[in-house]
């Protein structure tokens, strides 16, 4: 492989990482803090890239969409956790499955009702619709590097909140303690609202910024769910720090897989999990 | 149902006899019993929108006759095979044993379809697929009771290997997802290519349903073939589209496909579906009277474009329509009605055809090129095209 095309794989590997763990540190955040398995994280993600489809055409502006799509996302955060999760607590993981995975059925039904089935595109917004010219045949876009950008900042801001301000102070403190945090006088039931919906609105945000450069198709929640899974697996339940290096990790093995091993790129990503849970059970970065 | 009462099995037996001597009684008088249509297409799902376009299609025809053929009025029963293989063999036997479906319609996919036609083997059921590409249909597995009004895989592809000469590429690159529709038709574009003379320098598979296709797309950059073929439909279209446009690649060497590239897909594709080279034995834009009948009438009954499975389905209901009427409503001698639909000439919207041996319909490709959002026909690419059929004893 000649090393301007090796660059340009490494670079396609980062950014589809980058994305892998914009979607993948909203679900290890709900569990980490809340002990959540929420399974209709995917569904997050198809929401968010129908609802800035639908605002970006009613309103003309991409961006518009964005704040729009971005807010709708997070009273839906809210309304679950308020009015379904809350009652979950103190049941076992298998009672959140049920709840969550009806949850999946209802965004999927709600999906077909309202967009139909057909494939669907949103444009790249003008801004950021051109190409930079990186070898004599490839261009990269623009917009691509942008999603790159974006999440390194949305990574940096989460590090930022978690370890430097009084959120996320009990953010980690949760994490590592839940009983404590609550007798220590703590209002949980608030900081989970706000986790909560900080996590389902990281995932609707992966959801639609990606959604110029994906298809919006009946199912896309479900696909995106699993690779989160094994992303969330390999970085550490709960580990947001884990989920990047993971997210990362998946992204450039699953890219240079495709290429180099064509034959058994669609499970190279299992095996890498699989091997690293032989020698890491808890994954790379237990909290 | 189980019977653990001797008595009572008595007593359902004598009255099912006697219901059935009943039913024969009548049909052999006045033939005015219904003809059971049995409906197996995906209302749900990824290609609920499919089987919905093929009902529409399948009702419309059968509307224009009022509902009634040769003096019998047209019975449908529906049934959602979700495009699920696995549901496939039960969902059939319950149409040819329990409902005694004269025909089956169906399916989408060619996964159920291969449950499907196993199902309906030396039943008295006619099953008539109005969609599933999969070679086997009409080859390996082929039937007397199984017929195809959509296409074969191999019909798709193979006449954009010639056309790819014609365009002056020698050196292709192609690439689909990996599963059988996609793998049929990469074959079947290099069967007629590389016979021609060209080359196939790389063939790659992506697996199904995986659509982040950047490495793949470096890769191809790497290689600088003349040309891309590709296989893909639905989401998976727009999106390999969208990014083989977006890095830069579409000026420079040019993406050409099988049909299904383009099909329903235009609009979430934008400008990035400019330009492209197809090949398919439909296009929307098809300038011919049948044609422009059909999708008006469609647009004013169901208030949107007809599309391709809209086709497809009319044409399976014109079969049943010219099938019972050359048999004047006689449904019972399946040989009768099987003879006869292998004699018919389909007056479909995409150009007229007929059946061939393995009862696939040899018909016409169109070469088509993406206009403002348009498939438009730019010429025939193969007239008259027969599939090999491939393992077929019929």
């Amino acid at each position: 492989m000649e090393m301007s095309l090796f660059l340009v794989q490494l670079l396609n590997g980062i950014q589809y990482g980058l994305l892998l763990f914009l979607v993948a540190s909203g679900l290890t955040l709900v569990f980490g803090v809340m002990g959540i398995l929420n399974l209709a994280h995917g569904s997050m993600y198809m929401i968010g890239a129908y609802l800035v489809y639908y605002f970006a055409a009613m309103t003309d502006s991409f961006w518009l969409a964005v704040v729009i799509a971005c807010s709708i996302a997070m009273v839906i955060g809210v309304i679950i956790e308020r009015f379904l999760i809350v009652h979950l607590y103190k049941r076992d993981h298998l009672d959140q499955v049920l709840l969550t995975v009806g949850l999946i059925f209802i965004f999927n039904a709600a999906q077909s009702f309202i967009w139909g089935n057909d494939p669907l595109g949103v444009d790249v917004p003008e801004l950021l619709s051109s190409s930079i010219q990186i070898t004599d045949i490839v261009e990269y876009p623009v917009y691509r590097l942008f999603l790159s950008v974006l999440c390194v900042g949305i990574a940096i801001g989460m590090y930022y909140v978690i370890n430097n301000t009084k959120l996320g102070m009990m953010i980690r403190a949760g994490e590592s303690n839940r009983e404590m945090v609550e007798n220590l006088g703590v209002n949980i039931g608030t900081l989970f609202t706000v986790v909560f919906a900080v996590g389902v609105t990281l995932s609707a945000l992966a959801g639609i910024v990606s959604a110029p450069v994906v298809s919006l198709v009946p199912g896309m929640g479900e696909r995106v769910l699993i690779s989160c899974f094994v992303v969330v697996v390999i970085g550490g339940m709960g580990s947001i720090k884990g989920a990047f290096v993971a997210a990362l990790l998946v992204g450039i093995v699953d890219t240079f897989a495709s290429v180099l091993l064509p034959g058994m790129s669609s499970m190279t990503i299992y095996l890498l999990m699989a091997l690293i849970l032989i020698f890491k059970p808890q994954g790379l970065f237990k909290s | 149902m189980i019977f653990k009462n001797k008595t009572l099995r008595k007593v359902v037996l004598a009255s099912s006899v006697m219901a059935t001597s009943v039913l024969s009684g009548m049909s052999a008088h006045a033939d005015e019993s219904p003809i059971k249509i049995g409906v197996m297409l995906p209302y749900s799902g990824v290609y609920a929108g499919l089987g919905e376009a093929a009902t529409n299609g399948l009702k419309q025809a059968l509307k224009e006759k009022g509902n009634t053929i040769a003096g019998r009025p047209v019975e449908f029963i529906i049934s959602d095979t979700e495009a699920k293989p696995a549901r496939a063999p039960e969902l059939t036997s319950a149409m040819t044993d329990k409902d005694d479906a004269d025909f089956i319609i169906g399916p989408v996919h060619s996964g159920v379809a291969m449950g499907m036609i196993k199902s309906v083997r030396n039943k008295d059921s006619i099953m008539i697929i109005p969609n599933a590409g999969a070679n086997a249909a009409t080859g390996a597995f082929c039937q007397p009771n199984v017929f195809r009004t959509s296409f074969s895989s191999w019909q798709t592809a193979y006449p954009m290997g010639n056309q790819a000469i014609e365009m002056g590429y020698k050196k292709v690159v192609t690439l689909s997802w990996n599963y059988g529709f996609g793998k049929e038709s990469l074959a079947a574009f290099s069967e007629s290519f590389e016979a021609a003379g060209g080359e196939v320098v790389k063939e790659i598979f992506v697996p199904f349903p995986k659509t982040e296709f950047q490495s793949y797309l470096t890769e191809i950059a790497s290689i600088k073939p003349d040309a891309v073929f590709v296989f893909f439909a639905g989401g998976g279209s727009v999106k390999f589209v969208k990014d083989y446009d977006a890095m830069g690649l579409k000026s420079k060497i040019p993406l050409i496909g099988s049909g299904f590239l383009t099909e329903g897909t235009i609009e979430a594709q934008g400008e990035a579906a400019d330009g492209l080279f197809t090949t398919l034995h439909y296009a929307d834009t098809l300038d011919n009277p049948k044609n422009k009948a059909f999708r008006a009438e469609y647009l004013s009954l169901y208030n949107k474009p007809a599309d391709l499975y809209a086709v497809q389905g009319y044409d399976a209901g014109q079969l049943i329509i010219q099938a019972v009427e050359a048999t004047k409503g006689n449904t019972a001698d399946k040989k009768a009605l099987i003879k006869a639909m292998e004699g018919i000439e389909i007056d479909s919207p995409r150009g007229s055809f007929h059946f061939s041996k393995a009862h696939n319909p040899i018909q016409n490709i169109y070469l088509r090129k993406v206009e403002n959002g348009e498939n438009v026909v730019v010429k025939t690419a193969a007239a008259n095209l027969n599939d090999p059929a491939r393992g077929c004893r019929l």
